[in-house]
């Protein structure tokens, strides 16, 4: 009896050592060069976070930059999935380089999680089955937005946005809901991300006295239109988009932004939320890790921070089903990421089969600048 | 439109203009004494910013480390030239004569960085370890092919212009930077106010002008600059070293690209990548000069600078392919005018 259990146990090392020798693949591509590097940056940074074993067994990490380069993007895609053999893939950072890997993923049925935020990447759901993506839609940062105008009795708008994707994302539920709520969109004015000027906008844009002005526009060239308000001395409101908010968009902006509305993740602002709001908690470990090592939080580095707490969910489940490196286990990942529910920092995830972004209203807080800080301005109702 | 959106625009048209000027000329002046169509011209203008607003955190910037490694790869550069055209005796001489500049700048940077000098100081740092960069970016880059066809040229300048941008987003980092102002005085005329910055940029603007006149005009260097530009063979037989006028050329071209960033760091945001819209701008106004007249030139940088301000009122979204559809008339007036001429060589 007592050399049975001996040989049993031995077995057992063996198995679970043969086990381990196929460690779990996770393939990284993020833009940390290029136009996008003030996303991809703060993203590697969170991978500094990722955890070395999940369930005893091994992680591996393969990170590629995409150099904000849609074809660089799609040849990392082919590499990670055909060379490195990945299990799961991780990013991009913009939504057109999603784009172009979502065909890629989907045809070597390996399941993605992107860290862009357009809505296509996840729509239409039946053409989307192994892509997830760890941001609010469009239409719920908008929304926030709009319900704010509504609240403030704003009748007149005007936008000024980037002519890019970016731009175009939001623009159009811009469109849709100021219709719904009866606010009148004035007109809609066009800049460039290295634009020198965006004065002449602004002055179109003043001659005909909107409510309220949206600037469009990620990172920090949203100040520029801001700043350009300002010295004309608008004294309506100036509403900025999800994409504008992180510490450098601050930094650049200064005095004029005083009084400007974001609508943005309410990890920014994890202090000042009331206690039980869905992410306060998460929001404020990942605040403490993050600011510790790297500086001011970025809503960014908080994608990659739940895209790894979002494996950490999945894999120990997928694992029952399959053995890393082979299609079973991918098809199971998928199967778990479908399903799991993540109390993330940025926003809580409840994925389903029918929602492959999970973030609902909580997601999306409106904040306000003061004294060149984040001040919560107004947030969704929780339960 | 009534006529203080006009009178705004117009001041907006006029300030971008005024630095289109400068890099118009700092293009024409390469061009004309080295034959390199000089597209990193921009990227002196966001190393300018960029140095500047690092040296305003107290942080050494990295373009400190680029002059120094320059120095030296142009150093050992020279060494190996003088070995292969077999004056081996020469090589120390001349290591120390290419050493020293770069590794005093770079020393100087180094340590009045951390000191948190007042802007003024600050902004003289920032001239002349940008403006050091030119002479070096020419002896390593393009001296060694100083007399490849213009086509080559233009492909290393392109080569050049990646790298530097690389090289940007490394040393100062992804997001942009906007720097202090020279001055917060505010001057009221009617609708229009004018701001002590832009008053800065035209009289920087104006000054150079004049500065660059005499230069060529009165000066001696100056005039053997303008005789490469006319003639590259004929002013070596008269004893002017084509390779003197270049590093010079790229020096004037690096403190011009140095200075329009410091000046225009206050009113716009800057990035790493910035430089070089600002700079084609400055190119299309060079071309609308010929690539060889400085007032037509300026002429073209105005104009450039008011089709973009009064586009973007118009048509906000097509700004920049008005601005850039203006080089097809010019390009096809110019070789209808002009006699044809074949490349030298």
């Amino acid at each position: 009896m007592k050399k049975w259990t001996a040989a049993l146990s031995m077995f057992a090392v063996i198995s679970s050592a043969t086990a381990a020798m196929a460690d779990i693949t996770i393939g990284v591509s993020i833009a940390t060069t290029g136009s996008a590097a003030s996303l991809g940056i703060p993203e590697k940074n969170s991978l500094v976070f990722a955890p070395k074993t999940i369930a005893g067994q091994k992680v591996n990490f393969v990170v590629y930059d995409d150099a904000s380069d849609t074809t660089t993007a799609v040849q990392n895609t082919k590499r990670l999935i055909s060379e490195a053999n990945v299990d799961l893939l991780i990013g991009p950072s913009t939504t057109p380089n999603a784009l172009a890997m979502v065909e890629l993923a989907t045809e070597a049925k390996t399941p993605m999680i992107s860290l862009a935020s357009g809505k296509p990447i996840v729509v239409p759901i039946e053409k989307r089955k192994w892509i997830f993506k760890m941001t609010a839609n469009d239409e719920i940062a908008v929304g926030a937005m709009v319900n704010h105008m509504v609240k403030s009795g704003v009748k007149t708008v005007a936008a000024i946005a980037t002519d890019d994707p970016y731009g175009e994302a939001k623009l159009k539920p811009f469109a849709e809901l100021t219709a719904k709520h009866g606010i009148k969109v004035l007109m809609v004015e066009k800049f460039k991300k290295t634009d020198t000027s965006a004065t002449a906008q602004i002055l179109k844009i003043m001659s005909a006295k909107p409510d309220a002005v949206f600037v469009v526009a990620a990172g920090t060239p949203s100040a520029m239109p801001h700043t350009a308000l300002y010295e004309r001395g608008y004294k309506g409101k100036v509403y900025q988009s999800d994409g504008a908010a992180n510490s450098d968009f601050l930094r650049v902006g200064g005095k004029a932004l005083e009084g400007g509305l974001v609508s943005a993740s309410p990890v920014l602002v994890a202090e000042q939320l009331p206690k039980g709001y869905p992410n306060r908690e998460e929001a404020l470990k990942f605040a403490k890790a993050y600011e510790g090592k790297f500086g001011p939080r970025s809503t960014f580095a908080s994608h990659m921070w739940d895209a790894l707490k979002l494996v950490e969910t999945a894999v120990p489940k997928a694992l029952k089903k399959g053995k890393p490196g082979t299609p079973e286990f991918r098809e199971a990942l998928r199967d778990a990421i479908e399903t799991a529910h993540v109390k993330g920092a940025y926003a809580v995830f409840n994925f389903s089969p029918t929602d492959h972004s999970g973030v609902d209203v909580t997601g999306i807080a409106m904040l306000k600048i003061v004294n060149g800080k984040w001040k919560l301005e107004d947030y969704a109702k929780f339960k | 439109m009534d006529s203080s959106i006009f009178l705004l625009l117009a001041q907006d048209a006029l300030t971008n203009g005024a630095i289109y000027i400068l890099l118009a000329m700092a293009t024409i002046l390469i061009f004309g004494v080295t034959r390199i169509t000089f597209l990193p011209q921009g990227e002196f203008v966001s190393y300018g910013a960029l140095t500047l607003a690092t040296l305003q955190m107290g942080k050494v910037p990295g373009t400190v480390w680029l002059v120094l490694v320059l120095g030296v790869v142009a150093a050992i550069m020279e060494a190996f030239r003088l070995q292969r055209a077999g004056l081996s005796r020469e090589i120390p001489v001349a290591v120390v004569k290419t050493l020293i500049p770069p590794l005093v700048v770079s020393g100087i940077g180094y340590v009045c960085a951390p000191l948190n000098l007042n802007l003024g100081l600050q902004v003289l740092l920032t001239i002349m370890i940008v403006t050091m960069l030119g002479p070096l970016v020419y002896r390593v880059a393009f001296r060694p092919i100083a007399d490849a066809s213009i086509l080559n040229l233009l492909i290393a300048a392109v080569a050049v212009h990646f790298a530097l941008v690389g090289l940007g987003l490394l040393f100062f980092g992804a997001e942009g930077v906007r720097t202090p102002a020279f001055s917060e005085a505010q001057i009221n005329l009617g609708v229009l106010t004018i701001t002590g910055q832009s008053i800065w940029i035209y009289v920087t603007s104006i000054a150079f002008i004049g500065l660059l006149a005499y230069f060529f005009g009165r000066t001696m260097y100056g005039k053997a600059l303008r005789a490469v530009a006319f003639n590259r063979n004929g002013a070596r037989l008269v004893g002017i070293s084509p390779s003197l006028a270049g590093t010079l050329a790229f020096a004037l071209a690096a403190l011009i690209g140095c200075l329009s960033g410091i000046l225009i760091g206050p009113i716009t945001t800057i990035y790493y990548d910035s430089g070089f819209l600002i700079g084609l701008k400055g190119f299309v106004s060079a071309i609308v000069g010929g690539m060889a007249s400085y007032p037509l030139a300026a002429g073209g940088a105005l104009l450039v600078g008011f089709s973009e301000s009064f586009s973007s009122f118009w048509l906000s979204a097509y700004k920049d392919v008005v601005v850039f559809t203006m080089i097809i008339p010019v390009l096809l007036w110019l070789s209808l005018r002009s006699v044809h001429f074949e490349e030298e060589e």
